[in-house]
């Protein structure tokens, strides 16, 4: 673990929100590194004097009783308005619990967008996955481990292709829930760097180029290609992350219903004739050979 | 600001279930009780109300308005609470009223937001900080804090003085997490380098 993931995780490591395996590397690493050590006296020494600051503040005696009374009175009010206008006014009540309900609707229309929500989904994904003790489901870095055990669990089968090779070993993979449906993710790693790859169906775009998106530190490639919907997220540099996913596009491209092995790959054939030699097998819909 | 409408649509079958069945209200009985089961459930926390409130508005008597008018919402909502976590669930109403009570009093305060950039640029820890930090007394502390910008004072007041979890956090401040637990490194880091600029001058 790097210094600077340490102190990224520093904070979650002191509130106790690690899990035990990223508490333990933290440790780790401070035990090697007196920088960070003492970053983490800093935070210590921060923590205590302010939870031991005395500043909160208590509210003064009279509140309890100017509270509980103007709750009093908001409760009267509100069953008293209920009883009277019941008869002569049962039209405009009606109306008005129309008008309440398209008001209480109409933020959900124009709150953010579907793109937004989703990207802030992706992004809690795969803040989540590192921080609670959740990273994979299934621990692997054998494409022939990882894509039977998605078996039964989605309704698609997913292309799980091994980059080790290519400096993106694979680490595991967890099922997901994203976009209201369950998704499958992909864990790879990139020296210390967590890629989540999530992908699903998505026929409305079938296919489509890439786009980045960055936001909270974290950078998010989404393509769609053979009708799934991918999106790659991680806080490795955009540059290295875009390598990541050419890769991953290359061994996917052309080949719907195949999965390709950079493994397999005939001695290192030129870049662009690469991705038609490799060797396919059948990954399709519960297809026999699996 | 959108997280607590669907909250009214409970009231609206509220108001429905009066019109279908008039016996229920002409008993009285769910209305009284409802005000009870309110007051037992929600009036404990008043001093958390309070306290989040105090440090939002950094004002005594402001504190006390937005905490009167926050259990006036409370209870117009109560329908909508399900059991569960009942303080988490009145400091939700009680950040969402001081957000609604700070813009329309100090819109700039709102407006001002944080270049992170510009603030808190890397800085060597060292030990002697260490030391300096384990000084700052109370007066200090509290100018920091109050200091801070309120998006990030809120994760603060929410982690430190009232004990609560990211994931409770998330909840009552509706943020993803990962942002709960960026902004409380930047919100520390921030503190940190206020006091140990202020503490510095002083010796």
């Amino acid at each position: 673990m790097s210094c600077q993931e340490t102190q990224a995780l520093l904070d979650g490591y002191v509130d106790g929100e690690l899990d035990l395996v990223r508490s333990v590397e933290v440790e780790r690493h401070m035990q090697d590194c007196q920088a960070c050590a003492q970053v983490y006296k800093n935070h210590q020494a921060l923590r205590s004097a302010i939870t031991g600051g005395d500043l909160y503040f208590s509210p003064p005696a009279h509140l309890h009783k100017r509270v509980r009374a103007a709750a009093r009175n908001a409760h009267h009010a509100e069953t008293r308005t209920r009883v009277w206008p019941w008869h002569g006014l049962s039209t405009a009540a009606s109306l008005a619990a129309v008008a309440l309900l398209v008001w209480s609707l109409v933020p959900m229309l124009t709150g953010p967008s579907a793109h937004d929500r989703l990207t802030r989904e992706l992004i809690a994904g795969h803040v989540r996955s590192l921080m609670a003790n959740h990273l994979t489901d299934v621990v692997s870095s054998d494409q022939h481990t990882v894509k039977p055990w998605f078996e039964g669990k989605l309704d698609f089968s997913p292309p799980v292709i091994d980059l080790t090779e290519q400096g993106f070993p694979l680490v595991g993979a967890r099922l997901d829930y994203l976009d209201n449906r369950p998704v499958a993710a992909l864990v790879y790693q990139r020296q210390h760097h967590v890629i989540n790859l999530f992908l699903w169906p998505s026929p409305h775009d079938a296919e489509k180029g890439e786009q980045t998106v960055t936001q909270q530190g974290y950078h998010l490639l989404h393509w769609a290609n053979a009708g799934l919907s991918y999106w790659a997220v991680s806080n490795l540099n955009v540059g290295e992350l875009q390598a990541f996913v050419q890769r991953v596009q290359q061994a996917t491209q052309n080949t719907p219903g195949t999965s390709t092995s950079f493994r397999q790959n005939p001695r290192g054939a030129s870049q662009s004739g690469a991705a038609r030699e490799y060797a396919r097998e059948p990954w399709g819909w519960r297809s026999p050979a699996g | 600001m959108h997280d607590m409408q669907p909250a009214t649509l409970p009231s609206v079958s509220d108001q429905l279930m009066h019109r279908t069945f008039p016996v229920m209200r002409a008993t009285r009985l769910p209305e009284h009780d409802k005000l009870a089961r309110f007051e037992q459930a929600v009036l404990p926390h008043l001093a958390a109300a309070y306290n989040l409130a105090r440090w939002l508005t950094r004002d005594e008597h402001d504190a006390e308005d937005v905490v009167q008018d926050a259990y006036v919402r409370a209870l117009t909502f109560f329908d909508s609470f399900h059991g569960g976590d009942s303080r988490a669930w009145l400091l939700t109403i009680v950040r969402h009223t001081c957000y609604t009570w700070l813009q329309r009093h100090r819109g700039h305060e709102l407006a001002t937001a944080f270049d992170d950039e510009l603030h808190s640029g890397e800085r060597e820890a060292s030990n002697p900080e260490t030391l300096l930090l384990q000084r700052a007394n109370q007066q200090l502390l509290r100018e920091a804090l109050e200091a801070l910008p309120v998006e990030y004072r809120e994760v603060v007041v929410l982690r430190e003085l009232e004990g609560l979890s990211y994931k409770e956090i998330a909840g009552v401040a509706g943020l993803p997490l990962g942002t709960v637990m960026s902004r409380l490194a930047r919100a520390r880091k921030r503190l940190q380098a206020w006091l140990v600029d202020r503490l510095q001058r002083e010796v």
